[in-house]
């Protein structure tokens, strides 16, 4: 029984892993913007159809399927909040959440335009094949080593550019205050910007691994994953980068798990389950830290 | 001030629904509107029903939820599995699945909202939305429990009496309702939890005990509402209640105006004509199109008018005489009741 | 019998001590002024009497009746109404509402009456309205009882809050900052609605203030605290002249000038 778990963690962990890609992008929104980019899963959509085109239609390499993926959805990323969220940067945040479900739907039923991607599942034709490698008993997929290498590369970019790059400090000090950041000469529009961009493009990586981990795609693949990865932003802690992983790691097993050794069906009920749960012990997520408000 | 001005109030408002009831029914029977058009009406006068639910818990008390959808369909289904194997489609069997409908949604919102309304806004909404996505899970194997339930493949088999005299009527009763809990001291604890939660409770109002009030009450009113949906389109599926439909509510309430009853009222009804009037302008193309026009329109909608249509006002037949103000709210953004 | 009694309070924020071993008691028809520097604590404590934080030590005594760590909803209820130093009004709604919405707890009627407009919540709704009112009009507010509260003037939002305090029918009313921010004009005329406000509703106030023109004039005895603890208390004549408050204040070595 032992090899059987060890290799639905490892399954889990694949999940997961893509799952931070995704969540990783909300949750450095919601830091500056306060915002759920309710967008972002579709953001994730766009990213593997267009890496999916890349390597299959296009004959790129894979690697430059993916670079390619991500350079559009950061375009697309900056674009949407170019024009549907910054003029409602000051409005009631409620406004700015209602114009991201718009973008949801926009991109989501453009996606299903006969000329765009049409509204079909599409098969993806790998560019490799699978390979199974047994290790002890353990089989661990050429794939699965592919995507924790991505993912584990990307995430220590990531970690560079927010601590050891300026760009990285005007993130986190936008994150803090926009009219103090604004004051200290930080250029607040440019950042929130460059979130965007790097949220973008961490969703589109985590759109082309996904279209390869479980070939398939269509223009509404990106609801559920997207809603998953928020929620694991929000159960690690929304705003904080460490947390936004570890809540995707945790998700991932949950996930995994519950269809492996429970019920496939009720998978989705006992992720969020244990999201409410997490939430009413820790009502800031696991990470999130409760600063009580000044009276 | 007084008791007379306040009927007149009410007066005004039945008098107005008289007319507009009156003025449906003729041009149903000069053959104006077709049962396909009358179905469009219905089903925007149960929205406007939903809604109202979400305007108390939402936009009066200012609790984020992104599972309304979940107690309106726990509603239809309580209430249509009620009428289809007890009551058959009498008349007090059918008021009574409706009470059901209500019922069940309003325990159901009792039993997730003690614990959950200590959340406060983004957490509380995703909380909400986990809760709605875990009753859509429970509809699509609810076959397993009750086979009768349909599961993933529906239900159909209740009985189809809520005719549009039944469904504009009460959803008149509805908007008078909830005018009267809004304008009184009720409504006004509501929207100071809304202001600011901490000086409501240090003004006296038990807080905890209001947010659930208000989510029982809007959550019952969503119940309510898919009671009646059950009885007027005959079959009910999971996929009716997803969190799609959640958002539905909410971007009516929010296009509307939170803290606006007028606001609500008017977008869930204008919502629904305008997507079938697009489909009348758009023609075959419309199947297409249908979803990318909805968006855009949401999108510019909200940038045109963050605060919504109404942005917190209130027509006057809305407002009776001696609780309100003539000024309205004029301040704008969220700017509150109006009362 | 004292009004309220406050015996060795201690409150710690994480281990940071915010107020410690702090005593104090109110009599009937008091005006007395909590001062003292900015992070003193003086807040702190409004916060632990009106319930929004549970003393770590200590007990709190409100007419004979232990009300310490009660939520702040009842605390009011049994009698003890506040404002706030940063203004928290319901500043979407009315004038009048944010006074009628305190009516709440003691509407005289139910669920039921509002959602069916019985004639009980017609009955109980006008004389809500009608004290709302008056309230109102003793502040010199009724003018604007259907404006929004957020859009009055700074003074007037002051003076809504004491309005809205005072609807909770109090027997103990704590003004957090009544005149931050104001000019002298503005601040004697707060003084005089302080004490007429007093006077009217038979009230017992404890009051922090930064202006020390306002708390020699209005406060019968002085509380001073420091890096919560209480330095001094005493009439304000010998809290002026007390070298350890002006050490407090100004730094060391300073005197009466």
């Amino acid at each position: 029984m032992d090899h059987l778990i060890v290799d639905q963690i490892i399954n889990g962990l694949q999940l997961g892993f893509m799952y931070a890609l995704i969540a990783l992008g909300y949750t450095m929104v919601y830091g500056v913007v306060k915002l759920i980019n309710f967008a972002h899963g579709d953001v994730f959509m766009v990213g593997a159809f267009v890496g999916y085109f890349g390597f299959s239609q296009w004959g790129l390499p894979f690697p430059v399927a993916v670079l390619t993926a991500m350079a559009v959805c950061s375009i697309l990323g900056v674009t949407i909040e170019r024009i549907a969220y910054r003029p409602l940067r000051y409005a009631p945040k409620i406004a700015a959440l209602i114009s991201a479900l718009g973008v949801s739907l926009f991109l989501e039923y453009f996606g299903s335009l006969k000329f765009v991607f049409g509204p079909n599942y599409r098969v993806v034709q790998r560019p490799f094949e699978e390979v199974q490698y047994h290790l002890a008993g353990i089989t661990v997929t050429n794939i699965q080593i592919i995507v924790f290498i991505t993912v584990l590369i990307m995430l220590a970019g990531l970690q560079f550019l927010i601590y050891r790059t300026k760009i990285g400090m005007a993130m986190r000090t936008v994150a803090v205050d926009h009219n103090a950041s604004r004051l200290m000469g930080v250029n607040v529009d440019n950042t929130i910007s460059v979130t965007f961009a790097i949220g973008s493009a961490f969703a589109a990586a985590g759109g082309v691994l996904y279209a390869i981990a479980y070939p398939q795609i269509h223009p509404f693949m990106g609801i559920m994953p997207g809603l998953k990865a928020f929620t694991a932003a929000v159960l690690g802690g929304i705003g904080i980068i460490p947390g936004a992983v570890l809540g995707a790691i945790i998700m991932g097993q949950v996930e995994t798990l519950t269809s492996a050794f429970l019920s496939s069906q009720a998978r989705d009920a006992i992720a969020f389950g244990i999201l409410i749960l997490v939430l009413l012990i820790r009502p800031t997520g696991i990470l999130g830290r409760t600063e009580p408000e000044k009276v | 001030m007084g008791k007379a001005d306040s009927s007149k109030k009410t007066i005004l408002l039945l008098a107005a629904a008289v007319i507009i009831y009156a003025l449906i029914r003729t041009l149903e029977a000069a053959e104006f509107i077709n049962p396909y058009w009358q179905r469009v009406i219905d089903q925007a006068l149960i929205t406007t029903m939903g809604a109202l639910g979400l305007s108390i818990i939402y936009g009066f008390t200012g609790q984020f939820s992104l599972g309304h959808a979940a107690f309106f369909g726990l509603g239809a289904y309580a209430s249509g599995v009620f009428d289809k194997t007890v009551g058959h489609g009498a008349l007090p069997m059918f008021l009574l699945s409706l009470l059901i409908g209500a019922a069940v949604a309003g325990l159901m919102a009792l039993i997730i909202g003690l614990p959950i309304l200590r959340l406060r806004s983004d957490y509380l909404g995703i909380a909400t939305l986990g809760f709605g996505i875990i009753v859509k899970v429970g509809m699509d194997n609810s076959s397993k429990f009750l086979p009768i339930l349909g599961g993933a493949t529906g239900m159909s088999g209740t009985p189809q009496v809520a005719n549009f005299d039944w469904v504009f009527w009460f959803t008149l009763l509805v908007i008078v309702l909830v005018r009267n809990f809004v304008f009184s001291t009720y409504g006004r604890a509501c929207t100071s939890v809304r202001e600011d939660e901490i000086a409501a409770d240090v003004m006296g109002i038990n807080t905890t005990r209001i947010k659930v009030i208000a989510f029982v009450l809007g959550c019952a009113l969503a119940g309510l509402a898919g009671g009646m949906y059950a009885h007027r389109y005959p079959f009910l599926h999971p996929s009716s209640f997803d969190f799609l439909k959640s958002f539905d509510f909410l971007l009516v309430v929010v296009l509307g105006g939170l803290g606006s009853m007028t606001g609500t009222v008017v977008t869930a009804i204008a919502w629904v004509f305008v997507l079938e009037g697009l489909r009348m302008v758009l023609g075959e193309a419309f199947i297409d199109f249908r979803g990318v026009i909805y968006a855009l329109i949401l999108i510019v909608a909200i940038i045109l008018r963050p605060q919504g249509i109404f942005g917190g006002k209130e027509l006057g037949f809305l407002v009776p005489k001696p609780m309100g103000s003539q000024a309205g709210g004029k301040g704008g953004v969220n700017a509150g009741t109006g009362a | 019998m004292p009004v309220l009694v406050l015996e060795d309070i201690d409150k710690t924020f994480g281990g940071l001590k915010a107020v410690s071993n702090f005593g104090m008691t109110l009599e009937k028809g008091e005006i007395v002024g909590l001062i003292g520097p900015n992070g003193a604590g003086k807040t702190t404590v409004f916060n632990m009497i009106t319930g929004i934080y549970k003393p770590t030590a200590g007990k709190i005594t409100f007419l004979d009746q232990d009300i310490t760590g009660l939520s702040p909803y009842l605390v009011c209820q049994r009698g003890i109404a506040r404002t706030f130093q940063n203004i928290r009004l319901f500043k979407g709604n009315t004038v009048l509402d944010n006074v009628r919405a305190v009516y709440h707890p003691r509407s005289g009627y139910g669920l039921f009456d509002a959602v069916f407009r019985t004639p009980r919540f017609l009955k109980k709704e006008r004389q809500i309205t009608e004290e709302a009112m008056e309230l109102l009009e003793a502040l010199g507010l009724k003018e604007r009882a259907y404006d929004l509260a957020a859009n009055l003037p700074y003074g007037a939002q002051r003076r809504l809050e004491i309005a809205r305090a005072l609807a909770g029918k109090p027997r103990l009313l704590l003004l957090d900052e009544p005149a931050a921010g104001m000019n002298p004009a503005e601040v004697v005329r707060m003084v005089d609605l302080i004490k007429f406000v007093k006077e009217k509703f038979d009230l017992t106030v404890l009051l922090i203030e930064h202006q020390m023109g306002m708390v020699m004039r209005l406060c019968e005895r002085l509380v001073v605290m420091d890096f919560g603890q209480i330095i001094a208390t005493g009439l304000p004549a010998e809290v002026r002249c007390n070298p350890v408050v002006l050490e407090a204040y100004l730094g060391k070595g300073a005197t009466v000038a």
